[in-house]
Formats: C-alpha cells, structure tokens, sequence
C-alpha cells in the first residue's frame, strides 16, 4: 500500500452491519463502527454486553455470522487474524498470552523468530526493543527484556504484551479491558504509554468498562448494550453520568453508604486476629505479624498493590491455608485450627477472589452452584434438599438480577458480572440456622460490570448492617472508601498504615494518603 | 434450537458415528483378508441378538461391564481415573467366593446373597481405597498406584492359589447353593435363554446403575464427590476437603468393580477361578469413556462390548475373532476422534438456523 493511500482515508478501522451469535444469544446485533486514525476510541459497556466478541470478530479471532470489516479502507471479506496482523493491527488480550519461563525478548518474537542460518539471533531484536521501549516510555530499563516473563509483576507483563504487537508494527492496537488487572499508579502509567502512541499516530481501540478511564483518555466513545450499539459520541461532549446511564439504560443508586458507625457500643469484636503470619510455598513471608479486630456491623477494608499478602490474608481467614504464626478468633472462640467447613458451621461466609478456580462450579448448573460450600444446610438425611435449594436458589437469582434468570443454565455461560451475582447471592443469603457471623470477602467486584456492582455493594452492605464482621479486600481504592468504615493498607505483608473517620480528610486527600502508604510511604 | 436437545444429540452422534465408522473399517478389514464382510457382520448378528442363546450370553457378558463401566465412571466423576478395575474385580471375585464357601449350608438364600454381595464390594473397595489412601496421604498418582495394584493383586493370586485352591486345579471350593444367583433359563424362558449363562446379578447391575445415579446427583455426598472432579479449588472453599473424598471415591469405584465379580462367581460356576475376568476390568474403560457420564448411555454402552465379545465367538469359524478386538478399539478411537468434530457441526447447523431466522 502506498503512503498517499493511508493519506486518502482518515478511518483506521471500521466494520458495517456487524452479527454474532453463540447459540441462542446474539452477542453483536447489527454494529456499525468507524474508528478515525490517530485517535483513542473507547467501547465500554457492561460484561456481556458484547465488547469482546465485536473486537475478536474485528482481529479475525472469530468469524462474523454477518457484516464486513475495514481496514485502512480496505475492504476484509473475511477477517483473519494472519489478514490483521499484515494489516498492522494488533490485540492486546484480557488474559495475558506470554509463556512464563521464556524471557521478555523471547515471548516478544515468539511466533516470528529472527533467524540465520538456522539458528536464532535475538541480539538485533533486542536493540530493536530497548529503542522502541524507550521512545515510548514502556521499558526504561534494558534489563527488563533479559527478565523470565514470570518474575514480572501484572503492570510488566501487560507493557511486554504492547511491546509484543508494536514490535511486529502495530499501528492500529486493540486493547480488551487493560485495566482490569492493574494498580491505580500501573493504570496512570499504562495511560501515558498510550498518549505517547496517539502522538505517534497509532489508533487505539480501548474496550472496558470504567468510565473514568473513558473520559480521561479517549476521543471518541462508542456505548454497547445487550450486543447493539446505544450510543456513539465525542467525549468531550458527554459525562461520566450519561454515559453510565447509556450502559445501563437506567439512573444508578449513588452511594452505598450514607452512614457510617464511628464506634459500636458496646464493641462487640466477632473477628480477631493477632500477629498473623503466612509464608507462601516458596518460603518468604507473605503476612508477617498482621493483627486487627473487626467489629459487629463493621466493614474493614484492607488496601494495597497487588501481592502484598492480600491473596494470603483471605486464604488464612477462610481456613484454606494454615498460618505459620498467629490467632484467628470468631465471636471469641479461637479458630486458628479450623478447616474451612469448621469455620462455615461458625457463620464465616467466602467469597474468593478466584471466581472461576474456587469460587463457581463453571460446568454445573446455576442451582449446583447455590449448593457449594452451603451443601450440609441443605442437607436431609444425606439427600440433598432439592426443593428447598431450587426456592431460595430462585429468590436469590431474583433479588440480584441474575441473567438469564435459569437455574438449570450452566455458570460457564453466564457473564462474568452474573457468575459474581450467583457467588455474592449464596456466600451472603441469610440463614437461619447459621446467621452470617463473618464475611471475607475478596475482589467482590473484579472484572465486573457497573449494574452488578451496585447490586453487589448493597448486599454487603446488608450483612453489615445485619451485624456482620466484614473483611473487605479489594484493588478497587474507589470500592474501598465507598463501603469501609476502616481501611488497613499492606505493604509488604504488613500493616502500614490505617485510616477511620473519613469525613475529616477533604477530597482527594484520603485517595493520596492511602495510596501513599499502597507504595510503601510511611 | 434449545440448548438440551442440543446437549443431548451431542450425546448421542459421537458413539453412533463411531459404530457406522467402525464397521465400515471393519468390512475392509475383512474384504482385505478375503473374507465377505456381509457374511461375517450376518454371522456376527446371528450369534449375539438374532439367536436366544446369543442374546442371553451378550447380556452375561454385559453384566459385569456394567460393573467395572460403572466403577470408572464414578472415578471420572471425582476426576480420578481408575486403571484398576482388573485388580479390584479379581479381590471381588475371590472374596464372595471364598464368603460363599464358608457360609453354614443353612443360610437362607436373601441372607447369603447379600453377604456374598458385600464381600465382593469390600474386597474391590479395599483394593480401590489402598490407592485412594496412597493419593490422599502422600499424592501419588492414581493412575500409577491403580495399575501397579493390578499387578500386585495378580502376583498374590498366584502366591495364594497353592493355599486356597482344590487340589490339582485353579479353582476354589464351590459357594453354597443358597449364594448363587438364579439363571434366567431356570425361571423366565428355559426354551430362549437354554444353556446360557445369563443371571440376575444382571438386575443388581441395573439396581446399583440406579442406585449410583441417585448418590452422584441426589446425595451431598456425591455432591462433594462430583465438585472435588470438577474443581478442587472450589471444594476447598466449599469445606469440602479433596483428599478424604478422594480416598472414598476411589474405595468407592473399586467396590462397584469387585462387584462385578458376582456374575461369574455367583451366577455362573459358582466358584472363583484364576484369570475368569477375560479383561472386563480394561473393557469397563472403554464402556465409561463410551458413555460420556451418563447412566443410560452406560447401559448401551456395555451391551455393545458385550455383543462384540459374544460376537468374536460367532465369527471364530470364518475369521479371527481378534477382529473384534481391532473392532472395539476403532469405536474407541473414533469416538474420541468425534466428540468435538460433532459438537462443532451440531453448533454451525444451530446457528444457521437462528440467523435464516433473523435475516
């Protein structure tokens, strides 16, 4: 293609009149985009919505049922990823596709090695990498590139990701929700990493779900709903507001918490946990001396980057992982000891932060789901209580909206937003016979979508105000200060630092302190 | 097209696409050694379903796959493969046998065949739990321990047979007349099913068919069973611990395989005798991985090898009856080689019809 063709036409990539179906739902219904060059275009929407599915069928990872495909103005009859990529488009991918034992320049040329004479020369492309890492500002240090893919923290990983598609001369880069797995201070970097290519004059097609980052970055925003298009705009002519509004196709409940207990009279301390320490398999210490009590009716929130025992302190507190040192007592009695199923019988209620590996059966049906983790409630004389599971199981799905409202429907079909609602619908129903006594909950909302998180906020929300002890564990800093009444922050397996009273901290003071300490600031 | 129509075609296609295959690979089999493949598949049918004495041998044969079918499913359920049927079957086996030789000549006939019932489920389930303990309490792999148990049962067989055998033979005393099961030629039809070893062990098969289909998706226990197969993590969470349910899962599945020790012992010489079992333990791993986890299908499934290893008898004076054995593994294969190509065209075929729908 000549230079004076890409001069001709302002559209980088576009498609027309776009079908997708997997089985009964239509993923995509009749989509229409035209992404203009240099610019940073958004597609949000919520989970499910249909984000994913338009931008694998654009990259050629699927076949479209219907519709075409632009590219540089030309015309792609059939969309295919070898198509894509020689067309300089490049996607950069939810979950991360690096092998971990190769290093950072192995995995960037994996799939198109330089080769001579039969054997690989990586040298020439790792002088290539280090020049382009540093004019972009992804990789400051040349070190990186001679790194194994699995020593990187997540933030590393995603920029050798970007590093990856450029690196075979992506001009147009697909991102699928790049901020789902990153701190706050990975997201403002990752984000001037794309301004840099926008100046450069890549065209970048941002997929999420988090309108701040849509109105901070992007030009252009185009809202799906339900597979169809709702609604395209400038950014600079819509809100945060209206586009949420768009997402949802309704007003959204403005906060959680409009009250918060300072002190409980009298304090009544249903979990506590002293000098808590865990090591992880390969022998340094994940949580080293952690204490803390939480209170009936009270919402402890634990902040911090990524891998600073968070993972570690929810495993401990379910009973999954035996801690080296420390006590764990619920309602006083000392629980250290007690296996998972022990701790169940004494009203502790999980919700992991591994939705798909601990959290959900993905083969079974929506009811089977109800049923893990609460199976001896429903048990009668070794049969499992089918009647009784299907009615709560349905009052469950009703009250959080679950979609599609089908207990026979297996969970691996449901949206991830939905496969949280079943999790966060059995970990927080009332029981009586054992009433909720403690909550750990981790990562309530990742990878979930804004109509689930409210749904989800207001039912911890109504455990705590049923007099629940709430452990709250979440990246999310705007999550944490929305429900906490307290917030820790763990640096390093440790407590750094805690803040209560937020009312005394004016706006955006509260945000930088904690992040601060996120980083280790005392 | 609804999503369960769909899962159940999904079901059904592969084993019935993998029988069409494997007779056609079967007829050049034959054409290509010089025989009439229309003669020998006659011959094939002539001796299994077309005659009474046919019928009632492949359903003899069927009955103890049903069993080991059976016992590797459950295992696959709890996400275990189970490689040792054979073992667990051979302990089943000797152990109703050996119950059935003590017992006093009084005891009433329920009473005995109970018994000896639950001697062949422990003697299976002990072998099938020593695996289980071994992966709860030290992790090892139960596809080593299961077959490296096969091979420990048979070397004990051979050490035991001078102490438990008759005299000059390979063969214990015979059990009680009160602990053997009825043929179906001594009370349902003498003329049909004459000189067939066919017995109601065949019902106790399709009773613990029955009874396994309850457990797996009515009971919390076999709740706990199928989440520890479908993910451990989960389990975790859940309070259910993976290593106890695994040690009982594969206790388990090896009792339901040491029952099918039943037929021969119970129903047809009325005594254990060394190398009875003729594989059934290795056939119960095709007949599981032929039904998909499902019970019914099961049933099918251990009528086919039943029929297949009735019919190599039938075919013996034409062609080799290892034809047979070149027969079953070409099911194997071709189902495991169509599962997905027919869940790819059952899902092409769906969405084109919703979108002749829309446009």
């Amino acid at each position: 293609m000549s230079p004076t063709d890409i001069g001709e036409s302002t559209e980088a990539l576009g498609c027309a009149h776009v079908w997708k179906r997997f089985g009964e739902v239509i993923a995509n219904r009749d989509i229409s985009l035209s992404i203009a060059r240099g610019t940073v275009h958004a597609v949000i929407g919520e989970n499910g919505a249909g984000k994913s599915t338009l931008m694998r069928g654009l990259y050629g990872l699927h076949s479209l049922d219907q519709g075409s495909v632009r590219i540089d103005g030309e015309l792609i009859e059939t969309p295919s990823v070898a198509a894509s990529i020689k067309r300089r488009v490049g996607m950069v991918h939810q979950h991360f596709m690096l092998v971990p034992t190769l290093t950072v320049t192995e995995n960037v040329v994996l799939g198109d090695e330089p080769v001579e004479r039969g054997m690989l020369v990586l040298s020439r492309a790792e002088q290539k990498l280090i020049e382009l890492g540093e004019r972009l500002g992804l990789a400051r240090d040349p070190a990186l590139f001679r790194r194994r893919v699995g020593e990187l923290s997540v933030g590393e990983a995603q920029r050798v990701e970007i590093l990856k598609v450029l690196y075979r001369g992506a001009k147009i880069l697909i991102l699928d929700e790049p901020t789902a797995v990153l701190s706050p201070l990975e997201v403002d970097d990752l984000f001037a990493v794309l301004r840099r290519l926008r100046q450069d004059g890549s065209t970048i097609i941002l997929v999420t779900h988090k309108l701040d980052e849509v109105m901070g970055l992007a030009d252009r925003v185009t809202v799906l709903r339900r597979g169809e298009t709702v609604l395209e705009v400038e950014t600079g002519q819509t809100s945060a507001a209206q586009l949420a509004h768009a997402m949802v196709g309704r007003e959204l409940a403005k906060s959680v918490r409009t009250t918060r207990q300072k002190t409980i009279s009298p304090p009544t301390m249903r979990l506590k946990v002293e000098s808590l320490s865990v090591r992880r398999s390969d022998g340094s210490l994940a949580l080293d001396g952690v204490s803390f009590s939480i209170a009936a009716g009270e919402i402890l929130g634990v902040a911090g980057v990524e891998g600073n025992g968070q993972s570690e302190l929810a495993l401990s507190m379910a009973g999954i992982s035996t801690p080296e040192r420390g006590r764990v007592r619920i309602d006083g009695q000392d629980v250290t000891a007690l296996p998972v199923i022990a701790r169940r019988r004494l009203g502790m209620r999980y919700v992991p932060e591994d939705r798909h590996g601990r959290g959900l059966l993905l083969d079974a049906t929506v009811e089977d789901n109800f049923l893990l983790g609460v199976q001896e409630h429903y048990r009668r004389f070794g049969f499992v209580d089918r009647r009784r599971l299907e009615i709560d199981a349905l009052e469950r799905t009703k009250a959080l909206d679950v979609r599609p409202p089908d207990l026979s429907a297996v969970a691996r079909t449901l949206s991830g937003g939905n496969q949280q609602k079943v999790v966060i619908g059995r970990e927080l129903a009332g029981r009586r016979d054992i009433p909720l006594s403690t909550l750990v909950c981790a990562q309530p909302t990742r990878g979930v979508d804004v109509g689930a998180i409210e749904k989800i906020h207001a039912e911890i929300e109504r455990v705590r105000k049923d007099g629940a002890a709430t452990l709250l564990i979440s990246a999310e800093l705007d999550e944490l200060l929305a429900l906490s009444d307290r917030i820790v922050v763990l640096f390093r397996g440790r407590i750094v630092g805690e803040l209560e009273d937020f009312d005394q901290f004016a706006a955006g003071e509260l945000k930088s302190r904690v992040g601060a300490l996120m980083l280790g600031a005392a | 097209m609804n999503q369960a129509g769909n899962r159940t075609l999904e079901r059904i296609v592969p084993p019935l696409w993998a029988l069409l295959i494997a007779l056609g690979a079967a007829s050049m089999l034959i054409a290509s050694i010089g025989g009439n493949p229309h003669q020998v598949l006659g011959l094939l049918s002539l001796g299994t379903w077309r005659s009474g004495y046919g019928f009632g041998q492949v359903l003899f044969k069927a009955t103890p796959l049903l069993f080991t079918g059976l016992s590797v499913a459950m295992a696959l359920e709890a996400g275990l493969f189970n490689i040792g049927a054979e073992g667990q079957i051979t302990v089943g086996a000797l152990a109703a046998a050996l119950a059935g030789a003590t017992l006093p000549v009084g005891t009433p006939h329920w009473l005995a065949i109970f018994l000896c019932v639950v001697a062949s489920f422990a003697g299976g389930a002990l072998v099938g739990g020593i695996a289980g303990i071994l992966k709860a309490w030290r992790g090892s792999h139960e596809v080593i321990t299961t077959i490296m148990l096969n091979f420990i049962v048979r070397a004990a067989m051979v050490g035991l047979g001078g102490t438990i055998f008759l005299r000059e033979s390979v063969h214990t005393r015979p059990v009680i007349e009160a602990a053997r099961f009825a043929r179906f030629s001594q009370w349902l039809s003498p003329s049909l099913f004459k000189g067939s070893a066919v017995n109601d062990s065949l019902f106790l098969a399709l009773l613990v068919c029955l009874l396994v289909w309850v457990f797996l998706n009515r009971t919390t226990a076999g709740f706990a069973l199928r989440v520890v197969g479908a993910s451990p993590g989960a389990a975790e969470a859940a309070g259910i611990s993976p290593g106890r349910v695994t040690a009982w899962a594969l206790a388990l599945s090896g009792g339901l395989a040491g029952l099918g020790g039943c037929n021969f012992v119970l129903g047809y010489k009325y005594y254990y005798e060394d190398g009875f079992s003729g594989g059934v333990g290795f056939m119960g791993i095709a007949v599981a991985v032929l039904a998909f986890g499902s019970p019914l299908a099961l049933i099918f499934a251990a009528l086919l090898f039943g029929t297949l290893s009735q019919g190599g008898l039938a075919i013996n004076a034409v062609v080799p009856k290892e034809l047979v054995d070149v027969l079953e593994a070409v099911i194997i294969f071709a189902v495991a080689g169509t599962k997905w190509p027919v869940r790819r065209m059952l899902s092409r075929s769906s969405s084109k019809i919703s979108s002749g729908e829309k446009t």
